[in-house]
């Protein structure tokens, strides 16, 4: 099965509150808040590590959550997020777009 | 007494920001007086408005569109075409005589303005009881507009449709705006700390619930008014909203329409189960 790489859109403005993540779009101004698991991937999402692994390393180690519960819960979180243009996906790394540029 | 400097011109102050109408036209200038009599001003206007007034045609119900061209802002919907620079302060508006078309623009106008300056437009009713500001926001039919009614004569209506809210040096204040709903009754043109942001609901009794954050700030993005495709102007908004529920108690009202809600809510403000 492919990798799958996650990074976050330059379209969005998020910012913590009270330990969850609120998410702007700011082409349609759609809003989310993201609960803790959905926010620990938003944060891990830069686009070179894959989801597989961050689910490994951010989630199943820090929540109590078994791994294969939590690869279709992020997958399904992931996809959601995708179509509403919060998350740029791919099976190849990405650069994050909120990454500082490269010289 | 407010007065009008420019016989082509009136000075319209919301939220103790003024800005200059300009028009050659003297039935739109009549127009813009009654429809802003009680917001009048002879402060320096900060912001100036060129109206060009086309011959008539139905109002549009077409989604506003608002972006940045350069240094400004293009608003467009079908009934209007406006282009506004902050940087100069100056705009145009090419519209016709339709009042609504006039609120839409400066709305537009005033919400791009308080993003900027750490404030927002709400969809919700607000009234000043015991010298504090309330604000009342829900769905339509949730009953802003029924809120208002049912208040005592010792409370001042604000708004019934459309709060103004910007920080100020103890807090956040609502002001008074001329944006009537179902009421057809611009609000008083005051303005008074925010005790409370209430959203509410229609139920058999009165009764107040907390909100967690996240959910109080769904209810509030959902009804702020912003329409700006700009990421820095989101990112703006967004730190004002989590401001504001960070400071502001936001509560779900239920209530029973009739006028003993404003008992209730004067009993939660003086009880202090806020605090």
């Amino acid at each position: 099965m492919p990798e799958m790489y996650i990074a976050r859109s330059s379209a969005i403005a998020a910012r913590m509150l009270a330990g969850e993540m609120m998410v702007m779009n700011s082409m349609d101004s759609t809003f989310f808040t993201l609960n803790e698991v959905a926010t620990a991937i938003w944060q891990a999402a830069d686009g070179s590590t894959p989801l597989r692994e961050i689910i490994e390393q951010r989630i199943c180690s820090q929540f109590d959550i078994a791994p294969e519960q939590a690869q279709e819960d992020a997958e399904q979180f992931v996809r959601e997020l995708s179509q509403h243009g919060i998350l740029l996906v791919s099976d190849q790394p990405l650069r994050d777009p909120l990454a500082p540029e490269e010289r | 007494m407010p007065a009008v400097a420019n016989p082509r011109a009136c000075v319209v102050e919301i939220g103790g920001i003024p800005i200059s109408l300009r028009t050659d036209d003297p039935q739109f200038l009549d127009l813009l007086c009654q429809r802003y009599g009680g917001f009048l001003s002879s402060s320096r206007a900060e912001f100036e408005l060129d109206f060009d007034l086309t011959s008539a045609a139905p109002a549009s119900d077409e989604d506003v569109r608002v972006r940045r061209e350069g240094t400004e802002w293009l608003l467009d919907r079908g009934d209007f075409r406006a282009r506004w620079d902050p940087r100069t302060g100056r705009g145009t508006v090419r519209q016709n005589l339709n009042p609504y078309s006039l609120d839409s623009v400066l709305r537009i106008v005033h919400s791009l303005v308080l993003a900027e300056r750490g404030g927002f437009l709400l969809h919700a009713a607000s009234a000043i009881c015991d010298h504090q500001a309330y604000l009342f926001s829900g769905i339509s039919g949730a009953g802003k507009t029924t809120l208002t009614q049912l208040a005592p004569p010792d409370v001042t209506l604000l708004t019934d449709e459309i709060s103004y809210v910007r920080p100020g040096s103890n807090g956040f204040s609502a002001f008074g705006t001329p944006f009537a709903g179902e009421l057809a009754r611009p609000g008083k043109n005051c303005a008074a700390p925010v005790a409370a942001l209430f959203f509410l609901e229609k139920g058999a009794e009165n009764r107040v619930d907390e909100l967690p954050p996240s959910e109080a700030m769904r209810n509030l993005m959902r009804n702020i008014l912003f329409f700006a495709e700009d990421r820095g102007l989101v990112e703006r908004l967004l730190a004002t909203a989590c401001e504001f529920v960070s400071r502001v108690p936001v509560r779900r009202l239920t209530f029973y329409p009739d006028p003993r809600v404003w008992d209730h809510i004067r009993q939660w403000q003086e009880v202090g189960v806020h605090a």
